[in-house]
């Protein structure tokens, strides 16, 4: 285990890649097993004697390991820093945060640009199909190798809130409270066709290649961003993009052409653009597959409740947003609903927002109330002073 | 005595057996649940439709979950409870009846308190001001009242008989005074109660092993007939 120690004044920060010993690949849901395997994780704070305040947070879709700290890439403050840090709800002084990034990803975990150990090459399209299972038993056995036998949290908005879900699903027994912010038990009809058309635009580039673009060195960014581009709009709200740019142009009238005379199209021009700069294509495609294969019922005879029978002893906190569409509030109360027929202790907060699916890393009040409430009562019941 | 300035509360907690599951509908700021936690050890959970009320509930400790009584109820599971709480809120339901039932639904026994609408303060403020009551028990104007179904204690035993439900205890409660039990079918309750307190349970179903929290001993209803015009009574 390497680590690199890259400590701001304010927070201690940790982390490094773990490689998980030879022989003790990881068995995926596919069949298939994974070995080499590596995974990169950062930590924030300290782990207490007893090794009782250490929280795992999940990251989404195309989030990383760099919670609340600079994106190496980019410069960026890390994408859940005003959460993370001394005197905020995820407080650093009181609990030990980790933060790994998931197998399939892109930043520095075994994934689809690693290199292939049977051929020398990028797996790229030979590496296998993954699910939210398998990046949470990769997950476990990360916090295992740090010597964390129980952690005081997991929490997870989005593709985090579903790993939450899995976690208390498949190790109940090693989780004390859980936060799902944003998320959904399955993936519906519309956010599979939403992901099908961002796998489309990134296969439909000719810079794919297939998903051998490593090799001929080129990259399909711009069929990534248009997938990106699309994407976005769904973390959003109407309200939302209205308020933000309404009919607004870029310049003095019409261009009478195609260039973004809206705003709106400028705007999610550099969405697109920008991702490109710090995610890979094929992981792209990897992780959406993993989103839309994720339904936990499935999992367990098609009645959710039968996923969260051996968490009777996890606290459970789930959250949605008012204005969320991609997963709304009607799907965390389906999440309520099982926890409950399943006899969990579980609370449930909507938050009135306007600003869509990524509010969770967004400045909401109400979400900064909420997770301290439910966090330090759980450390009061947990004995973190 | 229990620091609370409600004396429901006192009320609820002498009735709550301890160790139970509890649900809470509408729990405001949980400080119910919280005395009950603290006292009675129950295991509590709460639904409640303010944000603020439900941060409250969750920075004490309090499981809660954020829903509208009228809506919500179908969360919870058949029979999760040992007890369902609806403290002064039925009468501002959409569908009391529904309610009542659904709560004898989660849980073997409701208690729920209502605002009695036969209270002699009630029929006196009508018939001598000729507007809507204003009362201390009901203090806000007609077009501003959350009251939507209000009752007189004599309706809401009539309720319990339709839903074939038993009456395990009654109390009226008055501000300030401790609780005083009460046989809900006498018409001089109807009367003198300003707010009536209930403990239910199903009538079908036998409770297993549940123990009856049965203080004032059961309140036998009368057979459902159309009551005979009575004789006159006296003014109150």
């Amino acid at each position: 285990m390497t680590a690199p120690a890259t400590a701001t004044p304010a927070i201690e920060v940790n982390g490094g890649t773990y490689r998980f010993p030879a022989g003790k690949g990881l068995r995926l849901d596919s069949g298939a097993t994974l070995e080499p395997l590596e995974i990169a994780y950062k930590t924030y704070g300290r782990l207490n004697e007893d090794r009782s305040n250490a929280v795992l947070v999940c990251h989404a879709l195309t989030g990383d390991q760099h919670l609340a700290s600079p994106h190496p890439a980019t410069g960026k403050p890390g994408w859940w820093s005003r959460f993370v840090g001394p005197g905020l709800p995820l407080d650093t002084d009181r609990y030990f945060v980790i933060c790994s990034n998931v197998v399939g990803g892109c930043m520095g975990s075994t994934g689809p640009s690693s290199t292939n150990p049977k051929t020398g090459a990028p797996y790229a399209l030979s590496f296998p199909v993954i699910t939210i299972a398998d990046m949470v038993r990769a997950q476990a056995m990360l916090v295992g190798a740090l010597g964390i036998e129980k952690l005081f949290a997991v929490v997870g908005g989005s593709m985090g809130g579903m790993q939450v879900l899995q976690w208390a699903a498949d190790f109940p027994e090693r989780m004390f409270s859980a936060v799902c912010m944003a998320a959904a038990p399955r993936h519906s009809a519309q956010n599979i066709a939403f992901h099908e058309v961002g796998r489309q635009a990134v296969m439909a580039d000719p810079d794919w290649r297939g998903g051998d673009y490593e090799r001929h060195g080129v990259s399909p960014s711009k069929g990534l961003a248009v997938a990106r581009m699309a994407a976005h709009i769904t973390y959003l709200s109407e309200v939302a993009l209205q308020r933000k740019f309404g009919r607004e142009l870029q310049r003095d009238g019409l261009s009478w052409g195609f260039d973004a005379d809206f705003q709106v199209e400028s705007y999610l021009r550099h969405q697109g653009a920008s991702f490109v700069d710090r995610f890979d294509a094929n992981t792209y495609l990897y992780i959406t597959r993993a989103l839309d294969y994720f339904d936990l019922a499935s999992q367990h005879g098609g009645v959710l409740a039968q996923a969260f029978r051996r968490a009777r002893d996890v606290r459970f906190c789930v959250l949605s947003f008012s204005s969320d569409w991609l997963y709304s509030t009607a799907e965390s109360r389906d999440i309520v609903r099982a926890l409950n027929a399943a006899g969990c202790r579980a609370s449930f907060v909507e938050i009135e927002t306007d600003k869509g699916h990524d509010a969770f890393f967004l400045d909401e009040p109400e979400l900064d109330r909420t997770l301290r409430g439910f966090l330090g009562s759980a450390a009061q019941a947990r004995g973190l002073p | 005595m229990i620091a609370t300035t409600r004396e429901d509360f006192r009320e609820i907690l002498r009735l709550v057996r301890p160790g139970a599951r509890v649900l809470d509908v509408g729990c405001g700021e949980g400080e119910l649940l919280e005395l009950l936690t603290r006292e009675k050890s129950v295991d509590g959970q709460g639904l409640e439709i303010s944000p603020a009320g439900v941060a409250a509930c969750l920075a004490r400790g309090l499981a809660v979950v954020q829903g509208d009584g009228d809506r919500d109820l179908d969360h919870f599971p058949t029979r999760s409870f040992d007890y369902a709480i609806l403290s002064k809120t039925l009468q501002q339901m959409r569908e009391p009846k529904h309610v009542l039932s659904e709560l004898l639904r989660i849980a073997d026994q409701a208690v729920v308190s209502v605002p009695n609408f036969g209270h002699w303060r009630v029929r006196a403020s009508l018939m001598v001001t000729g507007r809507m009551p204003e009362t201390r028990a009901l203090p806000d104007p007609w077009y501003s009242t959350p009251n939507i179904h209000l009752c007189t204690l004599k309706d809401f035993v009539d309720l319990c008989r339709e839903l074939d439900l038993r009456i395990d205890a009654c109390a009226a409660l008055v501000t300030g005074k401790s609780a005083r039990p009460i046989d809900p079918t006498k018409p001089l309750e109807n009367w003198r109660s300003e707010t009536a307190l209930f403990l239910l349970s199903r009538r079908t179903e036998e409770r297993a092993g549940a123990v009856p929290t049965d203080l004032f001993g059961e309140v036998a209803l009368p057979a459902a007939e159309p009551e005979a015009p009575k004789r006159r009574r006296r003014r109150a």
